[in-house]
């Protein structure tokens, strides 16, 4: 299991998960939460990506 | 002005509480009767935190000359007895040179530190603040 992407995304949804259920009690709640919120670290891992792209190490 | 033996006891439970809850992600959810909420914090965390031993993260040690891994073992420890399980296996050494070596430390770490905001949650629970 070497993909970025994939370890990204799964380090989200647990990330995710356990913020949803925490801040949230019921359960439409903690899945409209948590997939706003997994949804969240996608979208800014991504734009995140492209603004760093210019920049070489 | 002295704590009556109610308090006393409530206290006492509360850090029972903690400590459970701690050493076992989800326990002290269980013990105040969120079967669901408890159920998801002791499948979750672990996996997370075996997830992260599987792809070469590293378990820090408590080196106290170097604040940055000192804080990251502190996180590490986060997540109760699963750390001393996977540590006294001999699991956790890490490797450097593996791709996904640093995303090893992040599940290690964020689990460790998701446990610790969930017992703070139980806590909570307990006070009746939630």
């Amino acid at each position: 299991m070497q993909s970025h992407l994939l370890l990204m995304a799964i380090f989200a949804f647990f990330v995710s998960l356990v913020f949803a259920v925490i801040a949230k009690d019921e359960p439409r709640d903690q899945l409209r939460f948590g997939s706003l919120m997994f949804g969240g670290f996608l979208a800014s891992a991504v734009v995140l990506g492209w603004l760093m792209y210019p920049f070489p190490l | 002005m002295r704590a009556t033996a109610a308090e006393e006891t409530q206290s006492g439970t509360l850090v029972l509480l903690c400590l459970a809850s701690w050493i076992i992600p989800g326990a002290g959810h269980l013990w105040l009767g969120r079967r669901a909420k408890g159920l998801i914090f002791l499948v979750a965390l672990p996996l997370m935190f075996a997830i992260g031993v599987a792809i070469r993260g590293r378990l820090f040690p408590f080196e106290l000359s170097d604040p940055l891994v000192g804080l990251a073992a502190l996180a590490d420890l986060g997540i109760g007895a699963v750390y001393f399980i996977a540590s006294s296996l001999g699991y956790g050494g890490g490797d450097v040179r593996a791709v996904t070596y640093e995303y090893g430390n992040a599940f290690l770490i964020v689990a460790g530190l998701l446990n610790m905001l969930v017992v703070i949650d139980a806590y909570d629970v307990a006070l009746g603040r939630k």
